[in-house]
């Protein structure tokens, strides 16, 4: 062990970072009876055949050498059928979710675009692709590119989305800057707390809420092999968790996602759709999406 | 130079799609895709791909397989003459020379067969042109050969292709690929000639899929197919759907698992009234010759057409 072993000139009170203050929940004010908001996450996402990997494998990415068909339309699916059974289970349920849309979608899958800003949901921007992850071996001029890129294909669908989620949620530790000089104030790709944060940037505040990879159907139904009815059993259960935290200590924010080519499979939609049934009864508990989670929270 | 997007079909919302109605007014097309397979036990090396995880020998591997060859089939075909399914073998032709038995047996049920390339340890990967077109033609005349069969449809060996592999099949008048997963209705692919279909193969509901990736168990894997079937049933009504189960011998046909899979049998075969119970180059051929210029037709009015073939003209998203 070198004598600089226990050094680190971070090692101080609170986070070793000034990317938002530290807060310990115990030492909030009580501001129950609350309500729990919940946001629906549904990433639509474009998995090259070419991915270059870097700075790693995006999940869901290619598998094997070129071409790899299968991964290339099995993610495709998810696109064109796997994302409308989702839509109809919302529809069904009376929710509105957020989509997280790669910018490079945008003009391939045009009528679903069409079809999920007139049922009222939130368009979010999610990057030029799963092959543009964003990481902190990037130049600043390069990741800015990629969010002036992202923009730019969303503002010729008159689109000025101020939703932001990275491809795989990673970020550099420059993210959060570029966001908000690009225009965004709402981040989807953190899950520090059970309430909205807001995080310091050089432009001004950006809002982070919570988005619960634990509960993330790709995390559960594919990485850890559970069963569609585990994982609405855990879905369910978080929400009424959440809902009686709330009622005691006041509002609570969480989000889950539901990834097309996984939640939208055929066996797997009845699952969904008796989870949104469950959370539909709950009473104190609004589905809701980031920009009004995130305006009414700035208001309370 | 590689493609980001293969352009091999055009994107096509599921929704709002003319109406698909199967023969007799049936609902969902049901096809079931007996994977007869033969898993060399000294494979040759490719630099791309290991055929065996261990290495060769692979013992437990090579013989799991085997035991698919030797015991399985004839469980599962049993099985399915039990509720009057036939199959629609997705076949290594070299077992054709390895277990002609096997062949007579299927045969004899009048099962229908697809190309599966020629071995499931030699890959596709890095193949010239005239490399695949040597193995299209062994496949078409040596189960014309000893079955009679022109054979229509294709699996890439291992799922393993090329650039032009798609293309291939159609110019050799195949009319259906179980090679792309991107739908549960069939589309017709953009080939440079021929008349070949996407025809949905179900892969996430593969037992290998099931059992192996998703390590699900015996009893888990009837409610996937069950809740498969009911689902995509359901969605028939609206418009006519595909679902496949695409099986291995030596994986559904374990002691274990052969009679919680048959409960998923029975709970299909108890909806005669909306299934057709078909094979692949019956569905496919239907497809062809009644909806084929319907769905390109809309895919046209909708503005998706990008124009093109697979692996040329517009590449981007």
């Amino acid at each position: 062990m070198s004598s600089s072993y226990p050094d680190y000139p971070l090692r101080r009170y609170g986070n070793d970072h000034d990317r938002y203050d530290w807060s310990y929940s115990a030492l909030r004010p009580k501001d129950g009876p609350g309500r729990l908001d919940v946001f629906i996450v549904v990433p639509l996402e474009f998995f090259p055949l070419t991915p270059s990997g870097k700075p790693f494998k995006h999940p869901g990415a290619m598998v094997t050498p070129y071409p790899d068909l299968r991964h290339f339309s099995t993610r495709d699916y998810g696109n064109r059928v796997g994302v409308f059974r989702i839509l109809d289970a919302l529809r069904d349920a009376g929710m509105r979710a957020v989509f997280p849309v790669n910018g490079m979608l945008l003009d391939r899958c045009q009528p679903l675009i069409e079809r999920i800003a007139e049922a009222g949901h939130e368009i979010a921007a999610h990057g030029v692709s799963t092959d543009h992850i964003h990481f902190d071996g990037l130049s600043e001029a390069d990741e800015a590119g990629y969010i002036d890129q992202t923009l730019e294909l969303f503002s010729k669908k008159g689109l000025q989305p101020k939703t932001w989620m990275s491809p795989a949620r990673n970020e550099s530790y420059r993210t959060p800057d570029l966001l908000t000089k690009f225009g965004f104030d709402t981040c989807l790709d953190w899950e520090m707390d059970q309430v909205p944060v807001a995080m310091n940037t050089e432009n001004g505040p950006l809002t982070c809420l919570p988005n619960h990879f634990e509960l993330n159907d790709f995390n559960l139904l594919f990485t850890k092999r559970q069963s569609e009815d585990e994982w609405s059993d855990q879905l369910v259960e978080s929400v009424n968790y959440l809902a009686a935290e709330a009622e005691a200590y006041g509002p609570r924010v969480m989000g889950f996602t539901l990834t097309p080519y996984i939640a939208g499979l055929p066996f797997r939609i009845h699952a969904l759709r008796k989870t949104l049934a469950a959370i539909e009864k709950l009473n104190k508990v609004r589905v809701s999406v980031p920009s009004l989670i995130r305006s009414d929270w700035l208001q309370k | 130079m590689p493609f980001a997007d293969p352009n091999l079909y055009d994107y096509w919302p599921y929704e709002d799609r003319p109406k698909i109605v199967w023969p007799d007014g049936k609902k969902l097309a049901f096809w079931i895709a007996p994977n007869i397979e033969y898993y060399e036990f000294q494979p040759p090396a490719n630099a791309q791909r290991q055929p065996w995880p261990r290495g060769n020998p692979d013992i437990i591997g090579f013989s799991q397989r085997d035991y698919g060859n030797r015991v399985g089939h004839l469980r599962l075909m049993e099985l399915l003459d039990k509720y009057s399914l036939r199959g629609s073998v997705s076949l290594n032709i070299a077992l054709l020379d390895h277990h002609p038995e096997i062949i007579e047996d299927c045969v004899k049920r009048n099962w229908e067969f697809f190309s599966h390339g020629i071995y499931n340890t030699r890959y596709s990967y890095g193949m010239t042109e005239a490399e695949e077109r040597a193995v299209l033609e062994d496949c078409i005349a040596s189960v014309e050969k000893q079955t009679g069969q022109r054979i229509r449809g294709y699996l890439a060996p291992a799922l393993t292709h090329t650039e032009d592999t798609i293309d291939l099949i159609a110019e050799y008048d195949f009319w259906y690929s179980c090679d792309l997963f991107q739908d549960d209705q069939p589309q017709p692919l953009k080939t440079k000639t021929g008349k070949l279909v996407s025809l949905p193969y179900s892969l996430e509901v593969n037992d290998v899929i099931t059992y192996g990736s998703l390590s699900q168990s015996a009893s888990r894997y009837a409610d996937v197919l069950k809740r498969h079937f009911d689902q995509l049933l359901e969605e028939g009504e609206k418009s006519g759907t595909v679902m496949c189960i695409p099986l291995h011998a030596y994986l559904v046909s374990q002691p274990h698992r052969i009679r919680p899979f048959e409960e998923a049998l029975k709970h299909i075969t108890a909806h005669s009234d909306d299934v057709w119970f078909a094979t692949g180059a019956e569905i496919a051929g239907y497809y062809r010759d009644n909806y084929w210029d319907q769905t390109v037709a809309d895919i046209e009015r909708r503005g998706l057409s990008t124009g093109g073939t697979g692996f040329s003209g517009q590449v981007t998203a």
